[in-house]
């Protein structure tokens, strides 16, 4: 079975790998001089249409998050925007009783994701990796919850986790009891049954990627470690593991991106509220919440944006690093 | 686990001896229990939702009495206003798979095949806009939305909220980069050689792109169109921020408006949610190969 985040995510550096071989030998591709005026007007579309697109609706929009959030607006009328310097900012990490909550929650989500979800998506492709009978049919079952959009894993789950009328409680003899646990409803309890229920999709997806991965790895190796004397762990660690780094930087980057843009499954539950708040919850919540404190909902989207920078710069500079010329 | 991958285990267990055996047995077993747990989700939906309303009100939803039949579907299809939301996401989702691959294709050729001055740094800068959240923007974005004046023979709202296009703009923009990344380093690994021979002939930009490059890329173009498709039917939050009549939303959106309008009959949510997950499963079985040709291609020009 092949998936689309096989081809998508892990021929990307292969294909980079391909190219850099290529670009050693053959002569650099063909130099702006050497194109006609018609040919010009041509690039000066192909590229101007869809960096205006790219421009307009995501960088601007993003940058205007940045000016908005040192403002007080209540979205209405554009005069109506007041210079707040840096008041929104100290509104949510002095007074906003859901903004550090909310960071727990955050981090939590990623190192749920990286210390459960990643690693069992990297054991289930190792396990699978083996030409053991049935391969293709785990695969397949585990890659199903890739498929489904997280609103719909938040809707599954609910009636999986149900208080009176779900399995799970039926399974733990507690339903229709007065220990039975509403698992989206408790407090306490709901973000890691919302955990779970995201774990559901990621190792799914971690594993289809590590899949590509390890059949990309030169089987030479492998055989050279273990006439070596290297056993099967030893092998893997020392040898496939650091072989698959191209991959490992795209699942780590995943990873993290995957746990700040968290949003669908709680929203679903209850709109990230009462033991579910996410930052990225919280600035819709001031989008459309009634007091439209656009200004307050900004400042989150720029605590968002400052910590996705960080994987996102350390996965740009990997990746683009070999192409400057 | 076994250190020799690539040997059959038949093979393996007479070679190598019964040492190698249990630990493929205990595989299995391992296998086999992740498997059924997770099946259990979705099964219990499916389960659910296959039992009338009045046989689990009277054996419990932790029962096998009563009937299975089709009838919630049937409810769930005509009470929960499906035909028109699975409209809306054919609305929403094919102009924008349409808009994402013309653009992406037409940078992807620009920033790989030519090599001019900002090609990088613009690549740079669709790629990273790809991986932002999509709360980072999704203020300003609604704002000028709000702001943009349309006449109201073309929008209610009179602005680009609540309209189709509002979505299948702010889609386009955020999967253009992703597309961007991926065909660009397909075309790079396309051979310098056949455009150079184009470019002799006195073939312009634009005929490289459509008659050369373009029916190369047909396998990856064919993979990403499926791949989006999932993306967009899958996408929840756009429609949720930009589209306040409920009629006008896609299914994916759509379905958390299901929990009111089944007010605690779970057998008819459960339907509700089954009948959403066919389409993706639909895409994925009939256009499986797409994914396997666009994978071996691309794995045998690296």
């Amino acid at each position: 079975m092949s998936t689309p985040t096989e081809l998508s995510e892990a021929s990307a550096p292969g294909a980079r790998t391909g190219h850099r071989k290529q670009s050693s030998t053959t002569p650099k591709p063909r130099r702006v001089r050497r194109l006609s005026q018609r040919d010009k007007v041509v690039l000066g579309f192909m590229v101007g249409i869809p960096t205006l697109v790219q421009l307009a609706f995501v960088w601007i929009p993003t940058l205007l998050s940045v000016f908005l959030s040192f403002t007080r607006w209540n979205g209405l009328a554009l005069s109506d925007i007041r210079m707040a310097g840096l008041a929104n900012y100290s509104y949510v990490v002095n007074d906003s009783p859901a903004f550090w909550p909310a960071v727990q929650h955050n981090i939590l989500w990623l190192v749920f994701l990286a210390v459960i979800a990643t690693p069992l998506g990297l054991l289930l492709a190792v396990l699978l990796d083996q030409q053991i009978r049935g391969s293709k049919i785990y695969q397949s079952i585990f890659f199903v919850p890739v498929m489904l959009s997280l609103a719909l894993i938040g809707i599954i789950w609910q009636l999986f986790y149900q208080k009176d009328n779900g399995l799970l409680n039926f399974l733990l003899g507690t339903a229709g009891t007065p220990q039975a646990v509403d698992w989206f409803g408790d407090p306490h309890i709901n973000i890691w049954a919302a955990l779970v229920a995201a774990t559901w999709r990621h190792a799914g997806y971690v594993m289809i990627l590590y899949l590509a991965g390890l059949k990309g790895v030169d089987a030479s190796l492998k055989e050279a470690a273990s006439l070596d004397g290297a056993n099967a762990r030893q092998t893997f660690f020392r040898i496939v593991f650091p072989a698959m780094a191209p991959i490992n930087i795209v699942i780590v980057v995943i990873t993290i991106i995957e746990s700040l843009r968290a949003f669908d499954v709680v929203w679903v539950i209850n709109k990230g509220t009462n033991g579910l708040e996410l930052i990225s919850a919280l600035v819709i919540t001031y989008l459309i919440g009634e007091g439209q404190s656009i200004g307050i909902g900004s400042a989150f989207a720029v605590i968002l944006l400052v910590i996705s920078l960080v994987p996102i710069t350390i996965y740009l500079s990997r990746t683009f690093r070999k192409e400057k010329f | 686990m076994s250190t020799s991958t690539q040997t059959a285990p038949a093979k393996t267990s007479t070679r190598v001896g019964h040492g190698r055996i249990r630990p493929h047995y205990g595989t299995h077993i391992f296998l086999m229990v992740m498997a059924v747990m997770w099946m259990v989700p979705l099964g219990w939906a499916l389960f659910t939702a296959l039992r009338p309303k009045a046989d689990t009100d009277r054996y419990g939803y932790f029962s096998l009495g009563g009937a299975f039949n089709f009838d919630n579907f049937i409810q769930a299809w005509e009470q929960g206003g499906f035909p028109r939301y699975f409209m809306n996401s054919l609305i929403i989702t094919v102009p924008t798979i349409i808009l994402v691959l013309l653009f992406s294709s037409m940078m992807a050729f620009a920033v790989s095949r030519v090599s001019w001055k900002f090609n990088i740094t613009l690549l740079i800068m669709f790629t990273a806009g790809n991986l932002l959240p999509p709360q980072v923007l999704a203020t300003p974005l609604f704002e000028m939305f709000k702001l943009i004046q349309l006449p109201y023979w073309f929008s209610d709202s009179g602005s680009l909220l609540n309209t189709y296009m509002s979505v299948i703009i702010a889609n386009t923009a955020f999967q253009v980069g992703f597309c961007t990344f991926v065909l660009s380093n397909y075309m790079k690994a396309l051979s310098p050689d056949l455009t150079e021979a184009a470019l002799v002939d006195g073939a312009g930009l634009w005929r490289q792109y459509v008659s050369i490059i373009m029916p190369l890329c047909r396998p990856a173009i064919a993979a990403l169109a499926t791949l989006e498709l999932i993306f967009i039917y899958n996408d929840y939050f756009w429609p949720l921020l930009f589209i306040q009549s409920g009629d006008r939303l896609p299914v994916t959106t759509a379905i958390n408006n299901l929990q009111g309008t089944f007010l605690s009959n779970y057998n008819l949510l459960a339907a509700g949610a089954t009948i959403t997950v066919i389409p993706t499963l639909i895409i994925y079985l009939a256009l499986q190969r797409h994914f396997v040709a666009g994978l071996t291609l691309g794995s045998s020009k690296g």
